[in-house]
């Protein structure tokens, strides 16, 4: 097992990897949402973008691997809400089980 | 003479901005940009110290040692004050 | 736009959607609507604003960047400002940056300039829109510090060995822009004919200005 440095997942820097993939993607409404709340909740100082970072990388190198940008994006914004005292995670967890049962895909249960 | 600075060694946990690749190594101030709020303390919803922050230039070899394909290329970093130490400056090349 | 007629497509800058409002809710879209509902519903946010939000990024684009780029080839004096305050220059021509802090790199016929964030994914959104995924990938934010010619030669850029590479690691406060080097042959070429061949990738550094055609 590889002894610990100290050094944490997301300090890339010089580490070996693979052949940069091309691939691109242009953003889904829900994606472009999760920008926005990031940018006005953070402009109304509710959490800093060091904030945001910080929550990500605590999140673990799992998520990284396993989750895309903004699903980790959105992860660290509630995160931060939850920290600042915006809302709890019971009334997060009670809205969330609500629009579930609105439809069965994002634009049924985000009513467009 | 450009100002020659080190960046700090330590690995301490938590939300810091110095990259642990640049750790350790020593380049020249390229400019200095004024103060900014402590990421370290911003990242964690304090009130944040005003800092320093200086844009460090390193050459390659510097950094990843003297068998690097291009030892003259150069990355450049922008490093808060309180990562930074000042080398002796008589083991200056 | 018909709500379903964009699965055929391409989007305007030829890249496919995203699976979107038809795709079954995943979990963190369902976070995202009752992250949003309660924000709105404890004041924090509006509807109003969250759609104006949106619009402001999504007319940030590279054509804003490149825009700037023309603007320094054909302007030294503008050139000169650029260099000295990038933010200042950027707003000088209308765009609105917000709190973006830009430093203007320019490109020689000796130095090449690459731009990356090893620690995350800073970028210069405020100008350019937001960053392609292969800025955000491990493998560009890992290798482009340690062997950057390798890098920019899977971008199809071979870089001479008398060029110097300087790579710049966005760990603070500050973003950046490359200036490309302007190609020969189009000394003849108005702004607006110049912006059209400062592509997104040259003013990251993993690419040059494109060729008149």
């Amino acid at each position: 097992m590889k002894q610990n440095d100290g050094r944490r997942w997301h300090d890339m820097g010089g580490q070996a990897a693979g052949p940069v993939p091309k691939e691109d993607h242009d953003f889904a409404l829900w994606e472009k949402r999760i920008d926005a709340l990031m940018v006005l909740c953070s402009a109304k100082g509710h959490f800093t973008v060091d904030g945001l970072r910080r929550a990500l990388e605590d999140m673990g190198e799992d998520a990284f691997e396993t989750m895309s940008y903004y699903e980790r994006w959105v992860a660290s914004l509630n995160q931060n809400l939850v920290e600042a005292g915006v809302y709890t995670p019971t009334e997060l967890g009670e809205r969330m089980e609500e629009i579930a049962t609105r439809g069965e895909t994002y634009g049924e249960a985000a009513h467009g | 003479m450009a100002e020659r600075v080190r960046v700090k060694h330590m690995m301490p946990p938590g939300h810091v901005r110095a990259p642990a690749y640049l750790r350790g190594k020593t380049g020249f101030v390229e400019r200095k940009l004024g103060a900014f709020g402590n990421p370290e303390q911003l990242a964690y919803g304090l009130p944040a110290e005003k800092i320093p922050l200086v844009r460090v230039r390193f050459s390659m070899a510097e950094v990843w040692g003297s068998d690097t394909e291009y030892p003259n290329d150069t990355l450049d970093a922008e490093i808060f004050a309180h990562w930074l130490e000042y080398p002796e400056t008589h083991d200056a090349p | 736009m018909m709500p379903h007629d964009h699965h055929d497509h391409l989007s305007p800058s030829g890249h496919p959607y995203r699976k979107d409002n038809d795709e079954p809710l995943t979990y963190w879209q369902c976070m995202e609507i009752a992250m949003r509902e309660l924000l709105i519903e404890k004041g924090v946010t509006t509807a109003t604003e969250i759609a104006s939000q949106i619009d402001t990024m999504d007319a940030r684009s590279p054509a804003n960047g490149a825009a700037v780029v023309a603007r320094a080839w054909v302007d030294p004096a503008f050139k000169a400002r650029l260099l000295e305050n990038a933010s200042r220059a950027s707003r000088e021509m209308g765009f609105d940056i917000g709190t973006l802090r830009l430093i203007a790199l320019e490109n020689t016929e000796d130095i090449h300039n690459v731009v990356v964030c090893t620690l995350c994914s800073c970028y210069p959104r405020n100008l350019l829109g937001l960053p392609p995924d292969w800025y955000k990938t491990r493998a560009y934010r890992s290798r482009v510090v340690k062997e950057p010619r390798k890098v920019l030669a899977e971008f199809g850029l071979e870089l001479p060995a008398e060029t110097t590479v300087r790579v710049h690691d966005s760990t603070a406060d500050m973003r950046y822009i490359v200036i490309p080097v302007r190609p020969d042959g189009t000394e003849n070429m108005t702004e607006e004919e110049l912006a059209e061949l400062v592509s997104r990738d040259s003013m990251i550094g993993t690419g040059i200005a494109k060729l008149p055609s």
